[in-house]
């Protein structure tokens, strides 16, 4: 059984198939259907729908999308829908503003903004432009242009005072503790959820049952479900491991855990690497980063991840568990061919490990793609650079995204930068050698040339970086 | 920024036409109340249908073993073209669009044979189990190679005026050229969905997000062997339409009619995304090939156009697509000898179809990009090359191609007005300094006009019918045959309902669309909506108010001409009567209180034969102002600023009217930028969703929007209340941003060479036209 809250109360739910989302069961199940679905891939927000969960004393908002959400993974949550913003009093803030500023002209990507507005007022507690483009970098609308509905993000701060579900935010957050005290399940017809909230349950269960599914933030997994209508016989849930959700700083190095969200670790990764912001603003949208986990963005192993090179660059290890084992892999061991990893059969991603950084050290990322916002990187480079007595590259570390079959060091480049002054001329040689390193494909995203010719460029924007500030060498997401 | 008029321009009552009043069903959207199709709950026992489609682009279907499908669980029905009982094609206008394949494959992801199953995820499951065998045929998915073979889905048409090939044989400046304007996805966030409901005698009932109801009417009647009177269609909204819905919304709902009545239950078929990606039509790609004569000082004087619209595998509604490019490809330009040329050409993929503009971005684009050639060639600013050639009263200079006189001379002024507003002038200059000291980014700066013609070309679309009740408490139930897609159709005309009676808007309640309410309806499309249905609508209204006024002249013993409605009542010499009150009374005394209205377009006509003629009642126009930033090394750039001006007559609605011109903006922006459709050789269309077709995003907005409605310009015809259409035209604005893009690109090689520079604009294409400038510098150099 799992249980959460939602806006009328408690719900348990129990005998429903794993592989259900949170949409399906919303719209098909509930007959809720104000959440709307637009491409079941979360890419559009039409479905979001925000969760709540408790965080010191009070609650902590997030905007996810409910397309991709199992159904399972809401345990120990509020769930709050379109439908549920409402009150005697009348609408919402966030919806009244919608309203007054014009926001919806279709009216089916509303629910999704709607609730991502909710969520950005929850957490934010000033109109920020650059945070109202993040947070609703994620919702498309094909009629409006987006003009009246940044208008409402700023209006609805206008409505001052606490609205329903702040003023229940105590209650609500102890509520949501004691359901989340028990451990939750879903069974129906040899489909089987498992939520462990140890990691020795979630080890054994990994180790005894072959074929068991890792769910983290199922940003990629439920893809399978809604768009290849897979049935998955047994999804084992990360999210409820506390240690897994660890993200500190250990014996020099940063620790991530392997079911910590873009959105949890963003800050300490941010800290320690700037070059990460402009990175992880553009990496999926907001909900994603709600939901999806490094870890995961290694472990499947996808030669476009964005997460894979940056490690790469920087050199981070692997803490891989199997049963009571574990084991320290450097990441670049980890990816062996397409979408091939080093993971043993029952062995999973714990956590990943960073070398902080030192003084002297650079490093920058650059992703290139076709829509600056929330889109999947053509190429992605990652740099990692120490200039040693009179400006000899001493160390680098190059990987790219988008290149090759799988997340990559550019060995040929690294070694023609290796030693040699940072200058044109050992650039020159770097972008040459990258076609010893890599031999891209074409597909619908970029042309073979384009990811060569811009990867070669990249280092050329490296050197530039040296002596120019980056807003004069490039295009931000929110200039 | 949104710059609203104060004040209603028509009525004085809250909420009549010309105050900005919320969308209809503004409190609807945001609280998650209202209802699209597939939201209609479904009648106990309803079945949910999924068409298996095809998996290669062309091929004879060898077999096709349906077996697995049958077996599959929650499986109640598959059908087939054999079990079509009525016609098996549904092609709109020309025949070649199969419901269901029959023997032949036309494109990949034609949908072969349709399974009604318990559930949606039963339905598509069983829909992929099918064991289909072809033989494959090779397909031709190039535009250039089709052209070049002579294929087509029509015959071609030419417009001409003068002897284009004379002057070109004897001009000093010819630019010879050829250009590619990919298609565009609609990419509605609601997809095609469908419900069909069985009725007693025999008929159905369905559920449709369509833009023409009518013709789904028409098409279901057909393919089920029905009269048109057994079959209603209802809509209410869609969540989002775009031109994707005018006849690709068909499809769905003939196969869930043909289950519904093969299996006597409800059937809803709603298309997953991929699904809906592949299997509908979307804008038109166009190739085009030119050759331009023009003057030193940049006046054109003659143009040899070619325009090819790559039709994919059926004629759809390619033919008007293709007219419209045509009489868009001089957009505010006079061309004093002129051949226009205007190929449907077929190629092996979906058919494409409608999509805001119907085909004049296509042909509008071609000729701005044509501007820009002479503006590097001559060394001017493109925008003195435009101005220079803009329409005028004099020298006869005042006459399209294609005949029609043009008798409102818009552009200039407001391009002048919008030139100023943006300070044009000084941002070049800003911009020429900003890019002589920046060597890796490079502004761009570029102001374009669009007019747009205002009319279907096919005439006797232009035609529409409404119906008005007012009931005993005074309360208005409007209907008419426009759909509410989003655009605000719904709230205008109820707002010119409400004026029409000087009542608050309040009273006044449009309701669903429906083939029984208002009959043999024109699609909602060609910007034409609130034109069309609000005419029909005041007709209504005004045959109500002479019934009244007729009444109470009677009752009251009041001469009719002291007679009239004003805030919210009926005045009749001293008598005041409160319109809930006057509505009991004429109640009373028996008098109809509903009222059918009907408007016709006056003044159109086009001769094909001669390609002569007056095709669009008016034209809609506006400017806008785009500036980019570009980033030379990657090619990813952003839009940094847009102002624009738009002509929408005198607004019915200040607010809708701004949301769709911004929205219209945004989404042209799409289609030049980011929006990139591509098929595989296999004839596989590869960017199949949102994940990898990419619609601006709100980072994409520009961080300064400026929008401003041309004021005090009533339109001088008499359309309602002098309001222009403002659905498509806003679109072609967009131009100005990849005329700016590639303005930032000629920055490389000091605007002396033309940027090879195809549309859509993506981060690639800029960057190859950066290098092509680039060693094209070199040589000139060196």
């Amino acid at each position: 059984m799992i249980r959460f809250l939602s806006n009328s109360g408690v719900q348990e739910v129990d005998r429903v198939d794993p592989n259900t989302t949170v949409l399906d069961y919303l719209r098909d199940h509930q007959g809720h259907t104000g959440t709307k679905e637009g491409c079941a891939s979360g890419d559009c927000g039409a479905c979001t729908v925000v969760l709540a969960s408790p965080e010191g004393e009070g609650l902590r908002y997030r905007s996810v999308n409910a397309c991709i959400t199992p159904l399972g993974t809401l345990h120990g949550q509020q769930l709050l829908t379109v439908t549920d913003l409402a009150s005697e009093a009348g609408l919402h803030p966030v919806q009244q503003a919608m309203v007054d500023c014009h926001g919806s002209q279709c009216g089916f990507c509303t629910p999704g903004f709607v609730m991502s507005l909710f969520a950005h007022r929850k957490c934010h507690a000033e109109p920020e432009r650059e945070q109202i483009l993040e947070s609703l970098g994620g919702n498309l609308c094909r009629c409006t242009g987006y003009r009246p509905i940044l208008d409402a993000a700023q209006q609805m701060y206008q409505s001052p005072g606490p609205d329903q579900f702040s003023v229940r935010e105590q209650a609500t957050a102890e509520q949501l503790r004691a359901l989340a005290s028990e451990e939750a399940s879903l069974e129906e017809a040899g489909k089987h959820y498992f939520a462990p909230t140890s990691l020795d349950t979630l080890a054994e269960i990994m180790e005894t049952r072959p074929g068991a599914r890792l769910v983290a933030g199922a940003t990629d997994l439920a893809l399978e479900i809604t768009q290849g209508l897979a049935s998955i016989d047994t999804l084992v849930y990360t999210g409820n491991v506390p240690q897994l959700q660890l993200v500190e700083e250990r014996d020099g190095e940063l620790l991530i855990g392997a079911a910590a969200t873009y959105s949890q670790c963003r800050d300490a990764l941010c800290k320690h690497w700037p070059a990460l912001e402009e990175l992880l603003a553009r990496l999926g949208s907001l909900q994603i980063r709600n939901q999806g986990t490094v870890g995961g963005n290694i472990a499947n192993a996808s030669p476009i991840g964005d997460m894979p090179p940056v490690l790469l660059a920087l050199g981070a290890r692997l803490i891989l568990r199997r049963g009571g084992e574990t084991r320290s892999l450097p990441l670049e061991e980890f990816f062996l061919a397409y979408r091939k990893t080093a993971l043993e059969p029952g062995e999973f991603i714990e956590a990943i490990c960073v070398p902080l950084p030192a003084p002297g050290q650079q490093f920058q990322v650059y992703k290139i793609s076709k829509r600056l916002e929330d889109d999947i990187s053509a190429l992605c480079g990652a740099f990692f650079l120490v200039l040693g007595e009179g400006g000899t590259v001493s160390e680098v570390r190059i990987a790219f995204g988008g290149m090759a079959a799988i997340p990559a060091r550019a060995r040929h480049c690294e070694r023609a930068l290796q030693g040699q002054p940072f200058s044109e001329q050992a650039v020159e040689r770097a972008a040459a050698a990258l076609s010893r390193d890599f031999s891209p494909i074409s597909d619908f995203r970029a042309s073979a040339d384009y990811r060569m010719q811009v990867a070669g460029n990249l280092l050329r924007r490296l050197l530039l970086a040296q002596g120019m500030d980056a807003d004069k060498l490039q295009v931000t997401h929110c200039a | 920024m949104r710059k609203l008029p104060e004040e209603a321009v028509v009525g004085t009552a809250a909420g009549a036409a010309g105050s900005a009043r919320p969308h209809e069903s503004a409190v609807g959207h945001v609280s998650g109340a209202a209802v699209y199709t597939d939201d209609i709950p479904a009648p106990a026992g309803a079945l949910y249908a999924y068409p298996g489609l095809s998996s290669v682009a062309r091929g004879r279907i060898v077999s096709m073993d349906l077996d697995a499908v049958r077996r599959a669980a929650g499986v109640v029905a598959v059908v087939t073209s054999e079990d079509i009982p009525g016609h098996r094609d549904i092609g709109p206008v020309f025949p070649g669009d199969p419901l269901l394949a029959q023997g032949e494959v036309l494109y990949h992801g034609q949908p072969l044979f349709a399974v009604a199953a318990t559930s949606q995820q039963a339905a598509r499951r069983a829909a992929r189990l099918a064991k289909v065998e072809y033989e494959a045929m090779p397909a031709e998915l190039d535009v250039e190679a089709a052209l070049a073979g002579g294929s087509f889905v029509r015959p071609t048409h030419t417009q001409q005026r003068g002897d284009a090939g004379a002057a070109l044989d004897n001009a000093q400046h010819v630019i010879r050229g050829e250009f590619h304007s990919g298609g565009q996805e609609q990419m509605y966030l609601e997809g095609q969905a469908s419900m069909a409901v069985p009725q007693e005698d025999g008929g159905v009932l369905v559920y449709s997000s369509t833009q023409h109801p009518s013709e789904g009417q028409k098409l279901v009647a057909e393919v089920l062997g029905l009269p048109l009177s057994k079959v209603t269609f209802e809509v209410r909204r869609m969540g989002g339409a775009f031109g994707g819905k005018e006849t690709h919304a068909n499809q769905w709902a003939c196969l869930a009619a043909l289950l519904a009545r093969v299996t006597g239950k409800a059937v809803k078929l709603r298309l997953a995304r991929a699904d809906d990606f592949a299997a509908t039509g979307k804008r038109h790609p166009f190739y085009s090939r030119y050759a331009v004569a023009h003057d030193s000082q940049g006046m054109i004087e003659a143009l040899d156009l070619e325009l090819a619209g790559n039709c994919g595998n059926s004629p759809d509604l390619s033919d008007a697509i293709v007219d419209r490019a045509m009489f868009h490809s001089d957009n505010c330009y006079f061309l004093p000898a002129a051949r226009i040329v205007g190929h449907r050409v077929k190629t092996d993929t979906v058919s494409h179809t409608a999509f805001r503009g119907f085909g004049g971005p296509q042909g509008m684009l071609a000729i701005e990009n044509i501007i820009e050639q002479i503006a590097t060639a001559t060394g001017l600013d493109p925008l003195d090359v435009r101005k220079r050639n803009f329409y005028s009263e004099e020298g006869g200079r005042d006459t399209t191609h294609y005949g029609q006189r043009i008798e409102q001379h818009i552009i200039a002024p407001l391009v002048e007005r919008l030139e100023q507003a943006a300070a044009y002038r000084q941002r070049r200059q800003d911009l020429l300094a900003f890019n002589a000291q920046s060597p890796v980014l490079k502004r761009g700066l570029s102001l374009t006009p669009v007019k747009f013609g205002i009319s279907f070309t096919v005439q006797h679309l232009n035609q529409a019918g409404a119906l008005i009740h007012i009931y005993t408490d005074g309360s208005i139930q409007l209907n008419h045959g426009g759909t509410e897609m989003g655009q605000g159709l719904y709230t205008k005309v109820a707002q010119i309902v409400a004026s029409e009676f000087k009542v608050p808007l309040e009273r006044v309640t449009c309701t669903a669309t429906r083939t029984d309410k208002v009959p043999n309806t024109s699609p909602t499309s060609a910007s034409a909506g609130t034109d069309l249905n609000g005419m029909a609508a005041r007709d209504a209204a005004g045959k109500l108010k002479r019934r009244l006024v007729e009444f109470a002249a009677q009752h009251f013993a009041v001469p009719a001409n002291e007679i009239y409605f004003e805030a919210d009542a009926l005045h009749a010499g001293k008598h005041e009567l409160g319109f809930a009150e006057l509505a009991q009374l004429a109640y009373l005394n028996r008098i109809s209180l509903s009222a059918t209205g009907f408007y016709r377009t006056p003044l159109i006509h086009y001769d094909r034969e001669a390609a002569q003629g007056r095709p669009f009642f008016y034209y809609a126009y506006g400017a806008a102002v785009s500036e980019v930033l570009l980033d030379t090394l990657t090619g990813e750039y952003r839009v940094t600023r847009v102002d624009i001006c738009h002509d929408v007559g005198q607004s019915l609605n200040p607010a809708i009217d701004i949301g769709q011109i911004e929205g219209g903006f945004i989404q042209g922006m799409g289609w030049l930028t980011t929006e990139e459709l591509v098929w595989g050789e296999d004839g596989r269309l590869q960017t199949s969703g949102p994940a990898s077709y990419k619609i601006p995003a709100i980072g994409d907005t520009p961080p300064v929007f400026n929008v401003e409605l041309l004021p005090d310009s009533p339109n001088v015809e008499a359309t309602i209340y002098h309001s222009k259409a403002v659905g498509e035209p806003p679109l072609m604005l967009a131009i100005s941003v990849w005329s700016a893009l590639r303005d930032a690109v000629a920055s490389l090689a000091g605007h002396r060479i033309s940027p090879p520079l195809d549309a859509p604009a993506t981060p690639e294409r800029i960057l190859r036209a950066c290098d092509a400038l680039r060693s094209a510098g070199k040589e000139g150099t060196s």
